[in-house]
């Protein structure tokens, strides 16, 4: 088993060395002809306007935040599903109180508008 | 571990990586030309015979590319996130299995050759993990450069990954409760054994795995964060040559990861578990065409997909993974998990 | 095997300069970095530690959603380095001092926790150690009631991240004027122009 991960880590520096590799081959190649206007940031050919850091909207906070809860209870059911077979019957029920605990949660994030996108 | 030992696994991760990289450049290539000819074009068809010299040409060019490095951009980041997309992209194939093992006989000692990197008990888990940290190149991208649209091109992908990644976690767990094991081999053996793919089984599954995967490749329908009507090109509106190809390459390798992904999960890995009933264990040159063919019929409905569905509205896409997916994988799971509870006691 | 597996040590002691360098970092995406960097290295040392799940776990859920969480909020706060202002009186004493009881603390429950060494050297791992399966039947047996809790404790978390997210969101609602037309972001004066 454990051997198996060192394969993953040898895996792991080829797959670092590619794409080094490719820009370092691009840096050697390619031509270098910087100037003001080339280097502007883009903005459809107009001058920047204000700050590239716009405020963004809370609703991206509210989603992520979401979503980590659902990512505990996912991990959580990867074991289970694993031992599904072999646990007793009460293993069923233990998880669907499991759900229906979180899927209150999830209802009512969606009555009090929380997955609207507004 | 010996030095022989040793060797194969170098040359299995090299193989690994020219292999993804070669299956990127004609990936490139087939959606150029299908596209093409369901929009009753011809497609590139000037480099080589048919056009297939095209990607070498373009992988050329990309090269010679000036590198533009705007002002104002963090530099560290806006380094790092290519490469981070590109491993991240290589990094989840580790775990696929291409072919069933055979014995060869390399200096006088019989060795056992496994058509796969690595297999461990939480192999599943481990191509999830690898695949929720693809996000960071594209956030990372986005902020580092400086520039609105990429600001908001990264933010968005983070939203929907954020938005899709649930549904796709929940659908697979229905998958692990029928087989019981998270290892990609024990998945592919399981439907060998009961001469069924998995996609007969858990067809619903199946449907949401498709639908993710295609909104946590960025691909179209869901491909808001390059939304190029709206946010010119995304992420990376600020990269050029090379470093943009490297973001194209991490697309294109992830489509064929989780193409892989379905095909090991879904439609039963290498094998063919209804043919088998009668023909017996394939050779192992037929299960890589197997894979390969099963990959290429996966490519192709991303394509034609692309080809077919315009973009959604941006709320309607997340309205969709949290109103829609994510109950009925769970529904699907609780279903699931109590004909199992009934059948298999 | 005599001493720590220098595997061990390394992945160690690179967490260690990855957690410092996010303490260190005056920006604060280069801290969310470093902060993800670590937290990669410390799923290294669960597999180290014959823990494949929990390093899986540790990749998902830190690595996967918590940063990207964190990132979230860089974002909504906007470009700022990190200020070198005190918020709390003599916070940079008061620090040392809490480090110092909790370093304590530490050393006293590490030496209290912490079993003796079989004879001989090794400890011996049980094939199935870590795995999945391990972890189903022992969470679904043995640890039913705390895994009950913790749902439990993710609802009262859903439930006042919608409730503070309201709270922010009322005043903007009542300035939008179409709430069909989805944007991204709505552009706020910045309180340094």
């Amino acid at each position: 088993m454990g051997e198996n991960w060192a394969f993953v880590a040898i895996l792991t520096v080829i797959a670092l060395t590619i794409p080094i590799l490719g820009i370092l081959a691009a840096m050697v190649l390619a031509p270098k002809r910087p100037g003001t206007i080339k280097n502007s940031t883009y903005e459809c050919g107009l001058e920047t306007v204000g700050d590239a850091w716009v405020q963004f909207k809370v609703q991206y906070y509210l989603y992520a935040l979401i979503f980590v809860l659902f990512d505990v209870e996912t991990v959580f059911l990867y074991p289970w599903a694993v031992a599904y077979q072999s646990l007793p019957l009460l293993a069923l029920f233990e998880m669907i109180i499991f759900l229906l605990i979180l899927g209150i949660g999830l209802v009512y994030a969606w009555r009090k508008g929380a997955l609207e996108w507004i | 571990m010996d030095a022989i030992e040793l060797g194969i696994v170098a040359l299995k991760c090299l193989v690994i990586v020219a292999v993804l990289l070669t299956g990127f450049a004609y990936t490139t290539f087939l959606e150029r030309k299908v596209i093409a000819r369901m929009q009753q074009r011809l497609g590139p068809n000037r480099a080589g015979p048919f056009g297939l010299l095209q990607p070498a040409a373009d992988g050329v060019k990309l090269i010679f590319k000036e590198n533009i490095t705007p002002v104002g951009v963090d530099r560290f980041v806006y380094f790092l996130a290519p490469i981070v997309s590109m491993v991240v992209a290589i990094m989840a194939f580790a775990v696929m299995p291409v072919a069933d093992p055979i014995t060869v006989t390399i200096g006088g000692q019989v060795r056992e050759i496994r058509f796969q990197l690595a297999d461990f008990n939480v192999a599943l888990l481990y191509v999830l993990g690898i695949t929720s940290l693809a996000v960071y190149g594209l956030v990372l991208a986005g902020w580092a450069s400086n520039n609105k649209f990429a600001l908001i091109g990264g933010l968005r992908s983070a939203a929907q990954m954020v938005s899709y990644e649930l549904a796709m976690g929940v659908a697979l767990v229905s998958v692990v409760l029928v087989v019981g094991s998270l290892s990609m081999n024990d998945i592919v053996d399981w439907q060998v054994a009961k001469g069924l793919p998995l996609i007969v089984l858990q067809p619903v599954a199946f449907g949401i795995y498709a639908i993710t995967a295609i909104a946590e490749t960025n691909r179209a329908p869901f491909d808001f964060p390059e939304a190029e009507q709206e946010l010119v090109a995304g992420y990376h509106t600020e990269y050029t040559g090379m470093r943009f190809a490297l973001f194209f390459m991490a697309e294109y390798i992830n489509m064929i990861t989780v193409s892989g992904l379905a095909a090991t999960l879904f439609l039963g890995g290498h094998h063919l578990p209804f043919v088998e009933r009668f023909t017996g264990n394939l050779p192992w040159f037929v299960d890589i065409g197997v894979f390969l063919a099963k990959v290429i019929l996966a490519l192709f409905l991303f394509i034609w997909i692309r080809a077919t569905i315009p973009r959604l509205r941006y709320d309607r896409l997340m309205a969709f993974g949290w109103k829609v997916l994510l109950p009925i994988s769970l529904a699907n799971l609780a279903l699931t998990a109590v004909v199992i509870a009934f059948l298999a006691r | 095997m005599s001493g720590l597996d220098p595997a061990f040590l390394i992945v160690g002691a690179l967490a260690i300069v990855t957690a410092v360098g996010m303490i260190l970092a005056k920006n604060v995406v280069h801290s969310a970095l470093f902060m993800v960097a670590h937290f990669g290295l410390t799923a290294v040392l669960y597999l180290l530690l014959s823990a494949p799940f929990l390093a899986a776990a540790q990749l998902i859920v830190y690595a996967g959603a918590i940063m990207v969480l964190v990132l979230f909020v860089v974002m909504l706060l906007g470009r700022q380095e990190a200020l070198l202002d005190e918020p709390i009186v003599g916070q940079r004493w008061l620090a040392l001092a809490a480090l110092g009881v909790l370093g304590a603390a530490l050393v006293r429950v590490a030496a209290l926790g912490v079993p003796a060494a079989p004879e001989g050297g090794t400890a011996v791992v049980p094939p199935a150690f870590g795995s999945p399966a391990a972890m189903g039947d022992a969470l679904y047996t043995q640890w039913v009631l705390p895994f009950e809790v913790v749902s439990l404790v993710l609802l009262v978390a859903m439930i006042g991240a919608v409730v503070i997210a309201h709270f922010q969101r009322r005043p903007r609602n009542e300035k939008a004027g179409n709430p069909a037309i989805a944007a991204d972001a709505t552009e706020i004066p910045s309180p340094r122009a």
